[in-house]
Parts: C-alpha cells; sequence; structure tokens
C-alpha cells in the first residue's frame, strides 16, 4: 500500500475549494435535503431549526438529534455539513464520528466555552468558522478552520451585517498583503492575529481558505452582492425554506450565485418568486440577540 | 498559445487557471455554450458534479459540449469532471456527457474524514506527483481504447481515451503542473493535426 495520509490541511483546505462559486443550504429533513440537492446546492448543513426559528424559540440552541444528521446524510449524495457549539469538544468529536463532511462550529448555536473555540487542527473533518473581520477569521485559521465565512447575522434575512464583515475582512487582507515585512508584527499584535497566518497571507496575497456569505442572505439579489463584493460562494440559511416557494428560491440562488453578474439574468430569475423570509431591522435587535458577538 | 477552457459553473476555476497560465497557455472561462467558440481543449474542473449538470441543463450546454467532444477537442476531467466525462455511472442508469469510454464509481472512497493525499507514479506523465483525493470518484472498468495512466491500491484512478482525459484526484490544489503541462500538449498537437487535415 502506498503511504495514504488524510486530514491534511490541504485535504481540509482543498474540501472548501471544491465548493467555490456554490450555494449550501440549511436542512432540517430528508426531503428539505433531497430539494436542495435537486436545486443544485453544492452541499447541505444539517440542523434542527434553521436560525430564524433558533431565535424565536430562545433558549439553548444544541447539536441537532443525531437521526436528523444521519437521515440527511442518507437522502443526498452532495456533501453534508452540521453545527456544533462553540468550543463543544464532545459534540464536535460526535459529528466526526458519524462522519458529517464538514463541522460548522457556530455561533447560532449556543455557545458551550465563551472563552476558546476548538483546536480543529486536532481533527480529521474539517471544520468552517464565522468571522467579522481579519483578528477572527486569522485566530480561526491558526486554530485549523478550513473554511471561513461572513458571520451576518443569522436568521434576520437582513444583509447588512454581512456585507459589513466582507469589506472589513477584505479591507484589512489588501492591508496585509501590501505591508512591509517590518510593519506586520505590530498588525497582529493590534489585529489580535496569529504572525504566521498575516505572513501566509502575504505571501500567497489574498486569505488562505476561502471565506463564503452567511447570515442574512434572503434573496438572490443579496447572494449576487455577495459574490459581487468577493465572497468564494453563499451560506443560505433560513432564507430558502422560510421563503414562500422554497424550490424556486433554491434554484433562483444558485443561478445567482453562478452568474452574479449577468444583471439581465437576474431579474429574470427574481420575478415571481413570492415572498422572501420576513426579516428583521438589525437596530431593533437588543445586544443579547446578536449572534454574532458571541465568542470573538 | 492555445486557449484552453475552464467550465466555470462551479468549484475549483482559479486553480484550473492558475495552472493552465503557468503552462503557458491562454485560460478561458466557460460560463454559457457561446463560450465554448474559440477554444482548443477544455479542463471540467473539481466541485460538485450535481450541480454543474444541474447548471449545464439549465443553460443549455449539454448539446454543444457533445458537439466540441465530438468534434475531436481534447477534453480534461478532474474528480468531478471525469463523472462529466463518463460513459457510464455505477448505481446510475443515465450518464452526464458520456463521452469518455469509462465507468466511474461516485463517492467510492468514502466521505470527507476518508479523504487523503498519496504520491503516484502516473505513467508516462510523472513520477511521484502529490495526488489530492476529496469524496473522491474511481474508474471501475475502462473501454478497449482507454489506457490506465495510473491506479492506487487496485484502483484506477486515471485514464486516457485519445483526446479525453480523466482523473480522480486534484492536480490544482497543487502547485506540480505537470498533469496539465501533459493536458497543454495534447492540445498543441490537436491543433497541428488540425493545420495539417
Amino acid at each position: 500500500m502506498n503511504q495514504h495520509l488524510t486530514g491534511t490541511d490541504r485535504v481540509k483546505r482543498g474540501m472548501a475549494e471544491m465548493q467555490k462559486g456554490g450555494v449550501i443550504m440549511d436542512v432540517i429533513n430528508a426531503e428539505q435535503a433531497r430539494i436542495a440537492e435537486a436545486a443544485g446546492a453544492v452541499a447541505v448543513m444539517a440542523l434542527e431549526r434553521v436560525p430564524s426559528d433558533i431565535r424565536a424559540a430562545g433558549g439553548v440552541a444544541r447539536m441537532a438529534d443525531p437521526l436528523i444528521t444521519e437521515e440527511v446524510m442518507n437522502a443526498v449524495t452532495i456533501p453534508v455539513m452540521a453545527k456544533a457549539r462553540i468550543g463543544h469538544i464532545s459534540e464536535a468529536r460526535m459529528l466526526e464520528a458519524m462522519g458529517v463532511d464538514y463541522i460548522d462550529e457556530s455561533e447560532v448555536l449556543t455557545p458551550a466555552d465563551e472563552e476558546y473555540h476548538l483546536i480543529k487542527s486536532q481533527f480529521t473533518v474539517p471544520f468552517v468558522c464565522g468571522n467579522k473581520d481579519l483578528g477572527e477569521a486569522a485566530r480561526r485559521i491558526g486554530e485549523g478552520a478550513s473554511m471561513l465565512r461572513t458571520k451576518g447575522e443569522p436568521g434576520t434575512g437582513n444583509i447588512v451585517e454581512a456585507v459589513r464583515h466582507l469589506r472589513k475582512l477584505n479591507a484589512q487582507v489588501r492591508k496585509v498583503i501590501h505591508m512591509n515585512d517590518d510593519e506586520l508584527m505590530t498588525e497582529a499584535k493590534i489585529l489580535g492575529a496569529p504572525y504566521h497566518v498575516l505572513l501566509e497571507i502575504k505571501r500567497l496575497g489574498r486569505l488562505p481558505v476561502v471565506n463564503f456569505a452567511a447570515g442574512g442572505v434572503a434573496t438572490p439579489a443579496d447572494a449576487a452582492l455577495m459574490m459581487e463584493l468577493g465572497a468564494d460562494g453563499v451560506f443560505v440559511g433560513s432564507g430558502i425554506f422560510k421563503s414562500d416557494n422554497p424550490a424556486k428560491f433554491a434554484r433562483a440562488i444558485v443561478e445567482a450565485t453562478t452568474h452574479y453578474q449577468d444583471y439581465k439574468l437576474l431579474v429574470e430569475i427574481s420575478k415571481d418568486l413570492g415572498m422572501p423570509m420576513k426579516g428583521i431591522e438589525i437596530s431593533r435587535l437588543e445586544a443579547k440577540d446578536r449572534m454574532q458577538d458571541r465568542v470573538l | 498559445m492555445v486557449n484552453i477552457g475552464v467550465l466555470a459553473l462551479q468549484g475549483a476555476v482559479r486553480e484550473h487557471v492558475t495552472s493552465i497560465e503557468a503552462c503557458g497557455a491562454n485560460a478561458v472561462l466557460v460560463k454559457r455554450a457561446e463560450d465554448l467558440n474559440g477554444i482548443d481543449g477544455l479542463i471540467l474542473p473539481g466541485g460538485e458534479s450535481t450541480t454543474m449538470r444541474r447548471l449545464i441543463d439549465l443553460y443549455g450546454m449539454m448539446e454543444p459540449l457533445r458537439v466540441f467532444a465530438n468534434e475531436g477537442h481534447p477534453m480534461f476531467g478532474t474528480c468531478a469532471g471525469l463523472i462529466l466525462l463518463a460513459k457510464s455511472l455505477v448505481n446510475y442508469d443515465q450518464s452526464h456527457l458520456g463521452v469518455m469510454d469509462v465507468t466511474v464509481e461516485r463517492n467510492s472512497f468514502g466521505r470527507q474524514v476518508d479523504s487523503f493525499e498519496a504520491n503516484l507514479t502516473i505513467h508516462g506523465v510523472a513520477e511521484d506527483f502529490p495526488a489530492v483525493f476529496i469524496r473522491a470518484p474511481h474508474i471501475t472498468e475502462v473501454g478497449f481504447n482507454t489506457e490506465v495512466l495510473c491506479e492506487h491500491n487496485g484502483r484506477i484512478v486515471m485514464a486516457q481515451q485519445g483526446q479525453f482525459l480523466g482523473c480522480s484526484f486534484h492536480p490544482e490544489l497543487t502547485d506540480d503542473h505537470r498533469i496539465t503541462a501533459y493536458f497543454v500538449n495534447l492540445v498543441e498537437n490537436h491543433m497541428k493535426q488540425k493545420v495539417k487535415t
């Protein structure tokens, strides 16, 4: 037998590279997973409740019942992701043991640890984590995240926070790329970012992992906007299965992500979609309800 | 300089473009059927084959892609791209483009936790090539005119049938451009033949 290495950075980051230009959809059962796959999703995120329902229900949000995740894994051939609480080593290890393809260490669930994230480099399964800026993004990469996403403000159907996070991150990445070597250590100190991650960003001229948009994508136009701003792909949480016509919405968001600069096409696919999910104005959220501020 | 298209509906497009350019050819993004005009060869990248298939159908690209293949243009599929090229698929009634005489099984090495890398010898192309396998398919059977270029642990992971080249892994995820260079050479030879005839 030849040498055969699993769980390497290249294998874990590469998996996310294959998802580029695609849409990853939140689903809560096999039926929704099949709708997502048929619409052209590149992966599904199996969970017990979509973010807007988590918001409405209140209380503690945890990893989904393994039965739900298994049901979804058995229903589709595309990759299946699942969420674990921030810092919840055991939930993450359980998801890994089940064979999910990617774990989202997610602020959408109630954090299990308000200080420490998982050391994701110790796992064979790859992880995606949220970020609002380069400090957070670089710390998550330093811990071993193989994929990033904006935090946005999940379950609001309001794109404003995801736009803020992506613009800020990209501006900070551009700055790092053009910095002199002797300025990088101080920048690392200011950002609270691991120095070696900033070095890697400067060397590559970009982030070393893909960064998807997430948190507030409600329409095909929202997905296109995030791609226009430089996202590598799109997560849609409540936006699809909280809309009037999920299958149609799902197909339209997939098309909008591929052809985000074909504005005539965007017009056509946005016609007669029915009501998108009902949105929430961010300023009306109380500080305690802002998921993006959980564990930085 | 030859023009090599990359099917750019979804997946590892950027990496293939980088590799094509590193090999001294011109890379062209193919998002629509009309983008096939003026390209000399086509790479079908890694990504999700079900997603790419849906978009191929949606934009009426299936027939133009088959015509492109039938005209003798070289085509190279990596991972999902191999699935798109294959004549038959294990556990599926229908293939996608169905132009390359191989049978392919999807996700045949397991789920993402089973994804791996290994250094492989690819006959006539490269020794010690760093191959990255991600939820990879493998070739279960090849046709009479198809040459097996590489096996890993008893499974066929790369093959060539004249103008068609397919592999289970992702050369585009490495900085090693030898396989892309091999394909660029195929395209260049095809163009020379075309000029002669």
